[in-house]
């Protein structure tokens, strides 16, 4: 395989604690080496001037899967006049906020993420989720399927069997080749089979008798006794609604007394997604506020815990969650199109299309809170930039987020151009907020935080000898002050940028589809007779197709990269 | 000697039952029974085994006859066909594997085709309204578990679905339906006195293309508005005790078919019955399906939409996807003579299109691949007959709830010939070729 | 202003698709550039010059420039769309998108046109002498944002689902309409000076709709009001007033609740 030798670059890689040193970095056979390792024969990129980074890795993202697909093919309209046309060796690509698969991978790439995770796979579509991923190219994959409305988790929480939990977990982990374990509106999805919800972690699930706090600490303690890669990975009850930054407080807390217990070097137990979302006070739209602040002192006392932004972008965009009651909800204050899926014995998904607009005092404050999460963290490990794409905005945008994020200026100019910007600044903090992440912080926010939280830090993350070649190099000199425009650009398109040693973005345009890989988890446990009776009865009796059609085949997954957990001992 | 293949998949309709047992000879060359099926899935499991089946492509000459022609000159034939063409048309996907679309999607950006499914003259009408209203739906398992409203409207099921109502509709017992049908009130909007009707607890019998002002008096009713005396040859009492019949269910479901995508106000009698759906959640649990017919057309519609974005009437012809049914749609795209040349695969146009839209195909270059011989083979200028997807290899297919199956192979196909899925990657290799030439 | 002649030349084999002949584009052009710019036939590339003998030349802006379409161009897709300013003539009949997502400036057909005319409209006047075909006015597929602003007037008959999903703006055709008028509109106005068929203002939230002639099937949803003296398009006459639809959700100002408004012509 080649070689290449990225020299005189500005690294930037907290997994080596590289602060902006020139450095080289020596790739061979699709791994970062030492620079003594290769030949004379090595390709050189001259990276002057520019700054070096590992590729960016995705935590969250619904890129993938059937409630993804619904949204590209309901919405025609978002399309009409925004296609890339067919270039040679590279296909159509197409959609704004929910681009096709191509154009999923060629963005991404584009902008040096190497690596992204589909954040709500539901089971009985697993198939198509990794039809998709397939169909996806360059950037390495997984999927979380979801689990905190699962029948089988309910039934076995409500008398605490965490063993039973856990073979279930590893069993539906092999059958849908899925990487992680999803849980969305605990018990509200449930719920919404009869068109009820649960607003608190206390309100009992209809029927199951069980509560979204025994669901999600339940779901922890079975992902800790497996010793999963990534920890349990939450998006809590009341998302949306002023108020509900208590509980997602009470939600955090659910983790308090818990460590890790893996050997991927994983430290969190609990990860919460897109949190903007879900740090909102006030009791009506009238008097909604910022509680970032409430929500990130707690987050930076406790380091067995992890978020990511959920950054709200100002676009149009189309929402999409398997938090089904949420989507009806919304539904009925914008009346735009709304399609909804209840997936048997296993979840929901709603999908509405929303426009964030700056001239409307709620979108101002959500986007100030976003920023305020991350501009708040005092540990740029355990907070990680997503924009829970499309929810809150495309992952197109990214480059725009990290702009943001690291100048107070381009966060004043979007301010003085929101309609409301004095009830923006009122309800929020982040006008007094000068901080101004630098590139070290940013890695840490999208490379090596991430790739530690889901437990691939001996993969992603960094550029340390023996790690994967995921390699990003942008237009950005550390020893020149970029405006905030130019730091927007040079994100957006990556100079360069390599997968596991191969090239695939050179100048911003994509040269190679790359040898894109699907992670999933392969766990074993002991025997366990009663899980394999009641899966047994469960398909015969409730399930719309037989068992023996249920398992992802291998050749969904052509190119997989398993992870192997043994929880026998 | 003989053995069993079981939960096999069955490849005839969108109900896409996959609890079918297949009694194969010893050599697994045979399929001697087929159990669980309904007739017409047994049947076409059985109809594989036709003697007299063709297994050499085969091309239209001058005089009508054919000649039996190799699967080489079968690919060159149909690459050079697509490569001239300026605006040729790939027509049909909806009986095969979502592989085989796949490839032939990368065929249709390079030629620069129009994709079109059979939901141009079945569903398309309701991949529209959805794209206007959106749609709450649900898998069929929810409804077997959940459901104790169920209307078919515009449907027959008895002879459409034959195994809809046994396997997860009328009478399964679920989880929180232990009484089965006992637990479901069966309703049935339907002009014609169907099968289907005879077994519904009430059955409106409404004015024939009235469909649309019936579903919005509906909805008037749910509001507590005034109706007129009679809608649809319905009198007003009755719409509004089905209104309160409907809200007083826990769980409720419409599913139609043909009977209102097809008719007058087509995408708009189906926008209505969503909109239906989504103001009954204002009451109860309500939900919404297509009863869609081939058993693979939702999986066409599913790898358009992740390749291109749009379910059905993919323009590719400029380099980018375009959408537009009424203009990029099959027969409006015949009718008018928007397209140079026809190639279809999965389906049968030949039977199911418009006279005038048949004999346009006729006059262009056209190529059909189908295991049988059927109306469209009988008019195309070449015909590759290929394995039976579901019965001689296998492959993945959307269910109508849009939920997976991989389809499993049963038999061999008879010695050599191609899959859809080998012949359009040949087709797409010499494309290629031609192409970049 | 300067004009810019184009005859066609021969027809196209298949439909030719020439989104570029608007002011807009012509704008600053000499014939000569004119003739280079593109149009498609299916998958080719061509030039507008292909097809066209093109005369004159362009003003400096779209508003200084007044193009002239002669001869059949009734295989000719997307005249006038997008443009901003300035005019369009066409002198016999064109097929589909004539004026679609049309921002301004005058388009007028004096033949017939195909469907989809003035489609995703914005602004700017759209006059089609001949008859027109389905979706006139109406938005594009998906999009809850149709027609906002502009007029569209059809001497003749039109096609079925004109003004979907409307907002703004006015549709006035003096002939007759077939089903599915102001589907979904929140907004608009359209007058049909003949002859309705049915499913006239279904699902309608607010706007208003004037029918002259005869409504062969009221939707349920409409419910009457009174009797009022107006004068509509230049005809004064007395119209019966309903409101509706009744099925849909209407949303209140000021205390009131707002319905779509159907008058028809007593």
């Amino acid at each position: 395989m080649s070689e290449y030798l990225i020299k005189n670059g500005f690294v930037f890689d907290p997994v080596q604690g590289i602060k902006g040193d020139k450095a080289d970095i020596a790739v061979k056979d699709g791994k970062i080496v030492k620079s003594s390792e290769i030949s004379s024969k090595a390709k050189t990129i001259d990276a002057k001037g520019k700054s070096v980074m590992a590729g960016a890795v995705e935590i969250h993202a619904h890129i993938a899967g059937p409630k993804v697909n619904e949204g590209r093919n309901y919405r025609p309209e978002e399309k009409l006049f925004g296609y890339t046309p067919k270039k040679t060796g590279s296909r159509m690509a197409g959609g704004f906020s929910i681009p096709t698969t191509f154009k999923t991978g060629y963005e991404y790439a584009r902008m040096g993420y190497t690596t992204a995770m589909e954040a709500a796979m539901p089971p009985l579509y697993a198939r198509h989720v990794h039809e998709e991923i397939k169909d996806t190219p360059i950037i390495d994959e997984g999927a979380y399927p979801v689990f905190g409305n699962n029948w089988f988790v309910l039934e076995y929480l409500k008398n605490k069997e965490i063993e039973n939990v856990a073979a279930y977990i590893a069993w539906l982990l092999t059958e849908t080749k899925g990487y992680a374990v999803k849980i969305v509106n605990p018990g509200g999805t449930e719920a919404w089979g009869w068109g009820l919800n649960c607003i608190s972690i206390h309100d009992p699930v209809p029927y199951f008798d069980v509560t979204p706090a025994q669901i999600v600490q339940g779901l922890l303690e079975a992902n800790e006794y497996l010793g999963l890669p990534h920890s349990i990975h939450v998006h809590t009850n009341n998302l949306g609604n002023p108020g509900n930054y208590e509980t997602t407080l009470d939600t955090f807390k659910l983790a308090e007394g818990y460590k890790a217990k893996n050997k991927f070097g994983r430290e969190q137990v609990l990860h919460h997604t897109h949190v903007q979302f879900h740090s909102y006070g006030g009791d009506n739209w009238g008097n909604f506020e910022s509680k970032s602040k409430e929500i990130m002192e707690y987050v930076n006392k406790h380091d067995n815990i992890t978020i990511d932004l959920g950054q709200v972008t100002l676009d149009e965009t189309t929402t999409m969650t398997a938090d089904g009651p949420f989507e009806h909800h919304l539904t009925e204050l914008n009346h735009l199109k709304w399609a909804n899926v209840d997936v048997e014995l296993e979840t929901a998904a709603g999908i509405v299309p929303y426009i964030y607009s700056p001239n409307i005092k709620v979108c101002g404050i959500q986007w100030a809170i976003g920023l305020e999460l991350a501009l708040l963290a005092k540990d740029p490990m355990r907070t990680f930039i997503t924009t829970d794409h499309p929810n809150a905005g495309p992952f197109t945008r990214y480059p725009r987020v990290m702009k943001w994020l690291m100048s107070e200026k381009a966060r004043k100019d979007q301010i003085d151009a929101f309609k409301y910007s004095d009830k923006v600044v009122a309800a929020t903090h982040l006008a007094s907020l000068d901080r101004e992440l630098t590139m070290y912080e940013l890695a840490q926010m999208t490379r090596a935080g991430p790739a530690k939280a889901l437990g691939l830090a001996h993969l992603y993350g960094g550029l340390k000898p023996g790690m994967d070649a995921d390699i990003a190099i942008y237009d950005l000199n550390p020893e020149k002050p970029a405006t905030p425009d130019e730091i927007e650009a040079a994100f957006s398109r990556a100079r360069y940028v390599m997968k596991s040693g191969t090239p695939v973005v050179v100048d911003g345009e994509i040269v190679s589809h790359g040898n894109k890989r699907t992670l999933w988890v392969n766990a074993k446990v002991n025997e366990n007779p009663q899980v394999v009776r009641d899966i047994k009865d469960k398909f015969l009796r409730y399930y719309s197709v037989n068992q023996a059609n249920y398992k992802v085949a291998n050749h969904f997954v052509p190119n997989p990269y398993i992870i192997e957990v043994d929880a026998t001992q | 000697m003989t053995k069993s293949v079981t939960d096999v998949i069955c490849p005839f309709c969108g109900t896409l039952c996959d609890d079918l047992e297949v009694v194969v000879s010893d050599d697994g060359k045979t399929i001697v029974d087929v159990y669980n099926a309904c007739a017409i899935g047994a049947e076409k499991f059985m109809h594989a085994q036709a003697s007299g089946r063709v297994t050499r492509p085969r091309m239209q000459q001058p005089d009508g006859s054919y000649k039996e022609v190799s699967y080489d000159e079968a690919v060159e034939y149909t690459a050079q066909m697509l490569a001239k063409s300026k605006k040729p048309l790939m027509y049909g996907w909806s009986s095969t594997s979502c592989e085989a679309q796949s490839v032939g999607h990368e065929i249709a950006e390079q030629v620069g085709a129009i994709v079109d499914n059979t939901a141009t003259v079945c569903h398309g009408t309701t991949l529209l309204a959805v794209q206007d209203v959106g749609i709450p739906s649900c898998t069929l398992g929810e409804v077997k578990n959940r459901a104790d409203r169920i209307i078919f409207w515009g449907c027959n099921p008895c002879h459409a679905h034959p195994r809809h109502m046994s396997r997860y509709s009328i009478f399964p017992r679920g989880f929180f339906t232990n009484k089965g049908h006992k637990n479901r009130k069966m309703i049935v909007v339907d002009p014609r006195n169907t099968d289907t009707a005879k077994m519904a607890d009430i059955h409106f019998q409404i004015e024939q293309g009235r469909d649309y002002e019936l579903l919005s008096a509906l909805r008037v009713a749910l509001r507590k508005e005034v109706l007129p005396d009679t809608v649809a040859g319905v009198p007003k009492e009755k719409i509004y005790e089905a209104a309160e019949l409907l809200t007083s269910g826990r769980f409720g479901i419409i599913f139609f078919g043909m009977g209102v995508t097809q008719t007058l106000s087509k995408n708009h009698n189906i926008d209505e019955a969503i909109m239906l759906t989504k103001d009954l959640n204002e009451f109860t649990k309500f939900s919404i399906m297509a009863m869609r017919g081939h058993y693979n057309v939702t999986g066409s519609g599913q790898v358009l939409g992740w390749q291109f974005g749009y379910p059905f009437c993919v323009d590719l012809s400029r380099g980018f996807a375009r959408y537009n049914p009424g203009e990029t749609s099959s027969n409006d795209l015949l009718r008018r003579g928007e397209v140079d040349a026809v190639f279809v695969l999965g389906s049968d146009p030949g039977a199911h299109f418009p006279i005038s839209s048949v004999k346009k195909i006729s006059e262009l270059p056209s190529v059909a691949v189908d295991p049988h011989i059927t109306p469209t083979t009988e008019v195309a200028k070449l015909h590759v007959p290929v394995a039976f997807v579901g019965v001689e290899v296998g492959g993945n297919c959307y269910r109508m709830d849009n939920v997976p199956i991989d389809a499993r192979k049963v038999v061999d196909p008879p010695e050599g010939v191609l899959t859809d899925e080998e012949f359009l990657t040949r087709v797409n290799k010499r494309v290629k070729e031609l192409m970049e030439a | 202003m300067e004009t810019v002649t184009l005859t066609i030349k021969s027809q196209p084999v298949l439909f030719l698709e020439a989104d570029n002949i608007t002011p807009d584009v012509f704008a600053g052009k000499s014939a000569a550039d004119i003739a280079s710019l593109h149009a498609y036939e299916g998958r080719d590339q061509i030039t507008l010059g292909k097809y066209f003998d093109v005369a004159g030349k362009a003003g400096a802006t779209a508003a200084d420039t007044k193009i002239v379409v002669k001869g059949d161009v009734s295989r000719v897709k997307y005249i006038g769309m997008k443009m901003s300013a300035g005019e369009i003539l066409v002198e016999k009949s064109a097929d589909m998108y004539v004026g679609g997502w049309m921002q301004g400036g005058k388009l007028t057909v004096k033949g017939n046109v195909d469907a989809f005319a003035g489609l995703g409209m914005q602004n700017g006047e759209l006059i089609i002498e001949g008859n027109a075909g389905n979706y006139l006015g109406a938005a594009y597929r998906g999009d809850w944002r149709g027609m906002q602003a502009g007029v569209i007037r059809v001497k003749g008959n039109a096609g079925s689902d004109i003004g979907t999903f409307m907002n703004g703006g006015t549709i006035i055709v003096e002939g007759n309409v077939d089903v599915h008028v102001g589907t979904h509109a929140e907004g608009g106005k359209i007058i049909v000076k003949g002859n309705g068929k049915s499913k006239i203002g279904g699902q309608m939230v607010e706007g208003e709709i004037y029918v002259f002639g005869t409504i062969d099937v009221m939707m349920p949803g409409y419910k009457y009001i009174e009797d009022v003296d107006l004068e509509v398009d230049g005809v004064k006459g007395k119209f019966a007033l309903y409101h509706g639809d009744l099925g849909e959700r209407h949303p209140k100002r000021k205390g009131q609740i707002v319905y779509g408004k159907l008058y028809q012509k007593i």
